[in-house]
């Protein structure tokens, strides 16, 4: 009988099975000196005296590596916002984890990334804005941030660690990705990710503000195709496209459940980032349960596992283990319905009107933002 | 494509980038910036033999030696498998020229 009740099913019950986990995201805060308008942690921000403590994290990560995770990838908010960085760090690794720091370089001085060094982070990622202090101090909010970043990115050199540049790319910097490409280049970057905005959380808020135009998608892709070519061999070009002006979804978290997860400040569990915006969706805490168990047999991990749960046009659709029905969050904010084809996809029977919001989104004349803050009193 | 490595270049694992053992899956893996990437036996054999010294080519002839297999092919077979890590910047060349 026991093996019955655990057997994982996904939301309509249909058997699943769960592979392992190779990555986990730790968002350690949800603190950061930044603002940036298209912010990747929900609305609803866990406030300082609800982080859980570095002895927690150590656990989780143990558990993590039990589990079959090889990486963890340090992230916010802003961890250099933790005193207790270095000793989250270290737990990380006497787990045996492969650390990613993932920072915008801003609040952490020359000697704690020493600090951070000695911990065992392996590579550092910084997040870019923009280019040049005006463009790069107004998206993130931040008076300073720039010249801040620019002084970080030479300790990160002068250290050793190997570097990745995260340049977010919306309507209001995509003329300049060319610019940021160079300056991966000069800062002696191994990698840049050439992110475009997901419309999740914060970035929905700022749809009309943030949402590129159709020539500016195609001419990020030309820049990013032309730069791989230029560059191959000294500098990996990671690129998340706009796909709202796509003809498939992004195979977004590689399939639900299937190899990342993603650990929140409060031990709250999510199968990604903004897996919280599914409402109806209850998810666990390390606090409260085996990270193992969670993976394993937690309802919102094994919900859209596997095939059985999609409907059409998703179920008979060949690619329905390429993008495995594209993104969830996305299915929930545009059709209402998590389970939903992800409305970006050239099948869904939505995606016209998803095309024609996205271009009325970007041919919008404001250019203000609604910063990402935290309300008072946190 | 053409080859990022020649014979006589000297590929390393830079800082960032290790073999490691996978317990979990009884498998060894090689760690890279937010990438890790599972390793058959022929990969992790011509990984193991990096050591920041040697050249391809002498690595090539130790290991056509120790399995007892035509360098050509061997060599065919380092060559790719080291460029595509090199296109990846997970695996580097020294400069000796």
């Amino acid at each position: 009988m026991k093996d019955l009740a655990q057997q994982p099913r996904d939301l309509d019950g249909n058997p699943v099975t769960p592979g392992l986990p190779m990555a986990m995201l730790a968002e350690v805060t949800h603190r950061c000196p930044l603002a940036c308008p298209y912010c990747s942690n929900p609305v609803e921000l866990v406030r300082a005296q609800s982080e859980i403590g570095a002895d927690d994290w150590g656990r989780v990560f143990r558990q993590a590596a039990d589990l079959g995770v090889l990486q963890v990838h340090i992230s916010g908010g802003e961890p250099g916002a933790r005193r207790d960085l270095a000793q989250i760090v270290g737990h990380a690794r006497d787990a045996g984890l492969y650390v990613n720091l993932i920072t915008s370089g801003i609040g952490i001085t020359k000697a704690r990334l020493e600090e951070l060094d000695r911990a065992g982070v392996d590579h550092v990622q910084l997040s870019l804005q923009g280019i040049r202090p005006d463009m790069a101090d107004r998206i993130s909010g931040h008076p300073g941030s720039w010249d801040k970043k620019m002084g970080f990115a030479d300790w990160v050199t002068e250290i050793g660690f190997p570097l990745t540049i995260n340049a977010v790319v919306h309507r209001q910097n995509m003329e300049r990705l060319p610019d940021m490409i160079a300056l991966a280049e000069r800062l002696g970057a191994r990698r840049i990710e050439v992110a475009t905005v997901q419309f999740h959380g914060w970035a929905d808020l700022n749809r009309a503000a943030l949402m590129p135009t159709r020539e500016q998608a195609g001419f990020a892709r030309q820049v990013v195709n032309d730069a791989r070519i230029r560059l191959r061999g000294r500098m990996v070009i990671d690129f998340v496209p706009a796909d709202h002006h796509a003809i498939y979804p992004k195979a977004c978290m590689g399939g639900w459940g299937s190899t990342g997860l993603n650990v929140g400040p409060n031990g709250t569990v999510l199968p990604c980032h903004a897996a919280q915006s599914i409402k109806w969706m209850q998810f666990e805490n390390v606090q409260e349960r085996s990270l193992s168990d969670i993976w394993h047999l937690s309802d919102s991990f094994n919900a859209f596992r596997g095939t059985s749960w999609m409907p059409e046009p998703c179920a008979s659709c060949e690619r329905k283990t390429v993008d495995f029905g594209g993104c969830r969050c996305q299915a929930m904010a545009l059709a209402g319905d998590a389970r939903a084809t992800d409305p970006v996809c050239s099948k869904s029977p939505l995606r016209d009107q998803v095309v024609a919001g996205a271009e009325e989104d970007a041919a919008a004349t404001t250019a203000d933002f609604i910063y990402r803050r935290m309300k008072k009193g946190g | 494509m053409t080859p990022l490595i020649e014979a006589h270049d000297v590929p390393y694992l830079p800082r960032g980038v290790r073999l490691q053992a996978d317990r979990v899956r009884g498998i060894r893996v090689l760690q890279a910036p937010e990438r890790a990437m599972q390793l058959d036996q022929i990969g992790e054999a011509i990984l193991s033999e990096l050591d920041g010294r040697r050249s391809m080519e002498a690595i090539v002839s130790d290991l056509a030696a120790r399995y007892q297999a035509p360098a050509d092919q061997i060599a065919g077979d380092v060559r790719d498998f080291l460029s595509g890590l090199i296109e990846r910047r997970m695996v580097f060349v020294k400069d000796t020229t």
